[in-house]
């Protein structure tokens, strides 16, 4: 075997390899990330996880910048007058004017820019046009409707996929994994928002189990939860199937690797070697799915939130987009690319605590 | 009172017959061994002990093992059996551990399975036997951060963790070093007479086999051929197929005379260092100097060895020779130019040199006829042939290497390994280049199977005036194919000269104990034909 | 022929038909409204009943189709050929400075989902089918460059590219030659994903409005019309969501088929 030092064998792009020629969907791509040491025994290792750590927030910085400039000049620099795009052609020169002041346009670009950037770190996202509100008001609102629904479709999620891709793994072939196989093709094709209409239509319509929509605060958390249910369920099914191929597909890789072989040569039952040496290592890559489901979750909760009428960011955004309000939009589109590359890094992170080979993404 | 008794055991799976009426016998104390080529059925008869064959087995006949018949024991039982009354190692010592568990865990798991002890007790034990097996690391290290050699023992440690009465090892040193595999057969007999265990081990080399073995049986295609104690088959061989096996071990290839002449390839003062992860914050980066300060020549039409063991530089050598990676110091020219070029590839120097790497299976594009892969090197020719020009190249390389014309329309999953080897030779061949580096080319043949491609080599140098640069680990092969030999270790040629001379009166200490460590055939002497 | 290839392969054959089949004849023009007949379930002259306006609905399922598809495939087309090239450059200079910018710039682009892709444009330009293109296809490109360079690493080192580098191949030469064809069937069998993803996407954008706007017909946009009436009338509601979900399935069992009979490895089981 031809050896070099600089060719940093990567066993999950052969991992992505496999997973992806078992006809999973993109998310799988990601398996060519992180993993880390985090038992730091001993100073090498522990100067190991130190080096990565930094190594991934030099990372996490990067992106946030690059993100920040991409949504900058997407939004105030290709409309070319942000002010008149947003007022519209029948505008009034003064509004213009005051519009234009408000939002710093006589200023040079780079001074905008990084005005807007020593904002957000402040927690000062401008003013809405329309609303004539703290843009951070207005988010503070919404963000405690959305990112409990990302949650409890995470979790909901999770708690789906993981038996069922490890129960299919382990029957391979049998009618529990012909079932499952079938059961996560259609969730993986299910429109998530139709399928969310479906819902309505049996448990809040004709069962009357749940409401078809509306949130009523968190007053009362368990009412809080109740109405959060039916839409979370909704987010959550299609990326449980997901997952569930996912995990069954990284068990099976895991089954069939050499050190199975060896602990069934030492005595342990098909049993123990699935769960003490398979289960443990196929959730490695796909600790760092769940990172990226999130995003989609949050993502895909924009949509849902109009099937149920809840007032979170999806409305905030939509009805920014209608009325041009492009403050709003431009806020709001940093907040969730900073929550994805965040949860990102904390995922990263997590594998410190998992994997104690240091891998560096290829 | 035998300790393992496999009476008659038939194996199929599917519609393939794997296994005809296998008998062997296995006493305490005892080393048997089962050689034969790839596809004997060595392996799966391992695996039958054990009780691990894949599903769709059907056998037929009786293992038995502690007065217990592993085919009619339930599943339940045979898990109770194995890592306790019966262990067993496995080849590829780089991919037989988890790796994200420690090795000490590996080994406690053999322990906390099987009896009922403390955590801390199984812990215990289990640094105990890795130290018993040579290890001298902490078991609380994973396994990436050991070596295969060290890999291996660890393996070792968790089959026998339990003192079984059985073990069984599937080629255990044939992904070694030639030192580290003498130092696995001494553990590996020091434990067989310290624990009264008995030993199957599978193993295709034949000179293992005779160092190690109290006993010898020879497989062929599911069927045992031979079966005696060493000493007597040894003296007394009478199957013709283990007859052709030990011939092929110790095949020795006549080579033509070589006459001196110019030089061709010259190597001068190479060095090259590859940057390491840095260690701590404020260290520098630490260097592995991989070639220090190599310097050799090789003239046309000589035949050169070049061995070592893993990590020596030869890899990082062979590159830098075919021009695929810069050195930081010195130089090497091919014919006066230098191999390494910048941009453009210097296509006069690729003309002059081919090479023929050792996976027969990996070397070739899947997707490409046999006359598209051997045609490859064309484009570096002035005048690169044409339509029936090209045919014509490619039907003269074939029949040079004792392939048909007609093989041209095929494609390479067609061929068997030694077939593939002689295509890549032909490939290499066909600019007619002055120099072939041969890179591990036969070690991944079947012995027989590499007696025919040495004796192609030899064949192809009496033809034409052809240099070779050999590398290889097997000192066996290296002796019979070369002229002059060079040995290599940590970046440095430690000793070069002409190959008989080198081997027969090696002078630096690391050359005596490479040709120490490797296992020898002894005599043999063949029965009278009886047939 | 495995049966999920069968039946993958059908049900996609019949949805791209319809769209095939909508240039030459559709039984009902959707653009003319009919708010008499509105809202009737399917009957024998309109087989998928008709919606709030009077419109046929196989009528706009068939003229769906083609916006679905359309969509969709031009986003896969635009991931294939900016991000497979990417990834086989990226391959072929590994481990260098352009490398790792590329595989950054392919995360970055990771963590803008194509629904927030699509809100950046639309509020800049102003929703359209094309947009949604845009919007789709920009997430696509980090995801072929990301498989192709997943699937060429591994074979750079492999000998054969090892031969052809002493012979003196160039890189693009040995990219072209050698790396592509034998990455080829894995570009199919995620193209065939990635355009059921496409057609997904495409459908939740224009749910929201930020698709192919009116008269053009969308599956998603019917569906939004038809949020209002899933209690009324839930024909008009089903019909578009099934017909999403049929073709995108089809669309997966294809793929899944396709991806068995180009590489029928079975991995061993070492229990």
């Amino acid at each position: 075997m031809i050896f070099t030092y600089r060719n940093r064998h990567n066993i999950i792009d052969k991992a992505v390899l496999n997973i992806c020629s078992s006809q999973e969907t993109t998310i799988h791509i990601w398996c060519c990330f992180y993993r880390l040491n985090a038992c730091a025994i001993g100073p090498v290792r522990f100067f190991k996880v130190i080096r990565y750590t930094l190594g991934r927030l030099l990372s996490l910085i990067i992106s946030l910048v690059i993100a920040s400039l991409v949504i900058f000049s997407v939004i105030e620099i290709i409309p070319g007058d942000p002010a008149s795009f947003m007022l519209g052609i029948n505008a009034r020169e003064d509004t213009l004017a005051a519009l234009r002041s408000e939002m710093g346009l006589d200023q040079p670009l780079v001074v905008r820019y990084f005005d807007w950037v020593i904002g957000l770190l402040q927690g000062d996202f401008g003013n809405s046009w329309t609303y004539k509100t703290p843009v951070s008001e207005l988010i503070s609102d919404r963000i405690w409707v959305s990112l409990p629904l990302a949650i409890y479709a995470l979790i909901l999620s999770t708690l789906i996929a993981f038996p069922a891709g490890i129960l299919a793994a382990s029957r391979r072939g049998g009618a529990s994994d012909v079932t499952i196989m079938g059961a996560t093709q259609m969730g993986v094709a299910i429109p998530n928002f139709w399928f969310a209409m479906i819902m309505v239509l049996i448990f809040a319509i004709h069962l009357r189990w749940f409401s078809a929509g509306g949130f009523p605060g968190w007053s009362n958390p368990l009412q809080g939860i109740k109405s959060l249910t039916l839409p979370a369920i909704s987010l959550a099914l299609p990326q449980a199937a997901i997952l569930a191929r996912i995990m069954r597909s990284s068990l099976l890789d895991m089954l069939s690797e050499d050190f199975i072989r060896t602990a069934r040569a030492k005595g342990l039952t098909r049993g123990q070697a699935l769960w003490r040496h398979a289960v443990r290592n196929a959730l490695i890559p796909v600790l760092t799915i769940i990172g990226l489901q999130f995003s989609f979750l949050l993502a895909g909760g924009i949509i849902i939130e109009q099937i149920f009428f809840l007032p979170g960011l999806g409305r905030l955004i939509f009805q920014a987009i209608s009325a041009r309000d492009l403050i709003v939009v431009e806020s709001v589109v940093m907040l969730l690319v900073f929550t994805v590359i965040i949860v990102n890094f904390a995922v990263d992170i997590a594998y410190a605590a998992v994997d104690p080979r240091l891998r560096i993404k290829a | 009172m035998s300790l393992l008794n496999v009476k008659n055991l038939s194996l199929s799976i599917g519609s393939f017959q794997i296994l005809h009426d296998v008998s062997i016998d296995v006493l305490p104390g005892e080393i048997v061994a089962i050689t034969g080529e790839s596809g004997s059925g060595k392996s799966l008869t391992a695996l039958a002990v054990m009780g691990l064959l894949p599903y769709g087995s059907v056998m037929k006949g009786s293992i038995w093992l502690e007065e217990k018949n592993i085919l009619t024991t339930s599943e339940h039982d045979l898990c109770s059996m194995r890592g306790r009354a019966m262990g067993m190692v496995f080849q590829e010592p780089m991919t037989a551990l988890n790796p994200v568990k420690t090795i000490g865990n590996q080994v406690a798991e053999t322990i906390i399975i099987h009896e009922r002890v403390t955590k801390f007790e199984a812990n215990k034990r289990a640094a105990d036997m890795l130290q018993r097996v040579g290890l001298t690391v902490d078991p609380s290290r994973y396994p990436h951060e050991l070596s295969g050699g060290q890999r291996q023992r660890v393996v070792i440690a968790m089959a026998i963790a339990l003192r079984p009465k059985l073990l069984i090892a599937d080629e255990p040193t044939t992904a070694l070093d030639v030192t580290t595999q003498a130092r696995i057969l001494e553990l590996l007999k020091d434990l067989v007479a310290d624990f009264d265990m008995g030993l199957l081990i599978i193993t295709h080399d034949l000179a293992v086999v005779a160092e190690i073995a109290d006993k010898i049986v020879v497989m062929q295609n599911g069927c045992i051929v031979e079966a005696a104690k060493t000493q007597e088959l040894l003296h007394n061989i009478r199957h013709p197929y283990t007859k052709a096996l030990f011939n092929a071990s110790t095949h020795r290839v006549i080579l033509p005379k070589y006459i001196p002449s110019s030089p061709l390839l010259s190597v001068e003062s190479v060095a090259r260092t590859y940057n390491l992860p840095r260690k701590s914050v404020f260290g520098s980066r630490p260097k592995f100097q991989a070639l220090d300060g190599v310097s050799f020549h090789i003239s046309q039409g000589e035949r050169v060895g070049l061995v070592g063991e893993s990590g020596c530089g030869k890899s990082t050598l062979t590159r830098a020779i075919l021009g695929l990676e810069e050195v930081q110091r010195g130089q090497i020219m091919l014919d006066g130019q230098s191999v390494f070029s910048e941009k453009k590839p210097n296509l006069e120097v690729r003309r002059k040199m081919q090479v023929v790497f050792q996976d027969p299976y990996g070397s070739f594009n899947p997707r490409h006829r046999v006359d598209r892969l051997i045609a490859e090197p064309l484009h570096v020719l002035e005048n690169t042939p044409i339509g029936k020009d090209r045919d014509l190249a490619i039907s003269k390389a074939l029949e040079d290497v004792g392939l048909s014309a007609v093989d041209s329309k095929k494609y390479i999953h067609e061929f068997s390994g030694g077939q593939r080897q002689r295509i890549a030779i032909a490939r290499a061949l066909i600019i007619e280049p002055e120099l072939i580096i041969f890179d591990e080319a036969v070690s991944a043949l079947d012995v027989s199977v590499r007696a025919q491609v040495l004796d192609l080599i030899a064949d192809l140098c009496r033809k034409r005036p052809l240099a070779y640069l050999f590398i290889s680990h097997d000192l066996s092969v290296v002796r019979t194919v070369t002229d002059r030999v060079m040995v290599m270790q940590l970046g440095q040629i430690i000793e070069q000269g002409q190959t008989e001379q080198v081997f027969s009166n090696p002078q630096h200490t690391y050359t005596q104990s490479l040709i120490a460590a490797a296992p020898t055939l002894p005599e043999v002497t063949y029965a009278i034909e009886t047939v | 022929m495995k049966p999920g290839l069968i039946i993958g392969s059908f049900l996609s054959i019949i949805f791209i038909g319809l769209a095939f089949f909508s240039f030459i004849w559709i039984p009902y023009d959707i653009e003319a409204l009919e708010i008499s007949n509105k809202l009737k379930n399917p009957n024998l002259n309109h087989w998928l009943g008709t919606d709030h306006f009077g419109r046929d609905i196989l009528s706009m399922i068939m003229m769906g189709a083609r916006t679905s598809i359309a969509v969709a495939l031009l986003a896969v087309g635009i991931g294939v050929v900016i991000g497979v090239p990417l990834g086989l450059f990226s391959a072929a200079r590994r481990g260098s400075f352009i490398d790792e910018v590329i595989m950054r710039g392919n995360d970055l682009i990771f963590a803008f989902p194509s629904l927030v892709i699509a809100i950046l444009i639309t509020a800049v330009f102003g929703p359209s089918a094309v947009n949604a293109i845009v919007a789709i296809g920009i997430f696509n490109i980090p995801v072929f460059a990301r498989l192709t360079r997943a699937a060429a690493l591994p074979l750079w080192e492999r000998d054969f590219i090892l031969s052809a580098r002493v012979c003196g191949k160039s890189e693009v030469r040995i990219s072209i030659e050698h790396i592509l064809p034998n990455i080829t069937n894995l570009m199919i069998v995620q193209g065939t994903i990635q355009f059921s993803l496409g057609i997904l996407a495409e459908a939740s954008l224009s749910y929201i409005g930020l698709g192919a706007q009116p008269p053009t017909a969308s599956w998603g946009r019917m569906l939004a019309d038809a949020q209002t009436l899933v209690s009324i009338a839930p024909h008009v509601a089903l019909v578009p969501g099934l017909a999403i979900l049929l073709m995108v399935l089809g669309l997966n069992l294809m793929g899944d088929g396709l991806r068995d009979l180009f590489d029928p490895r079975i991995k061993g089981d070492r229990t």
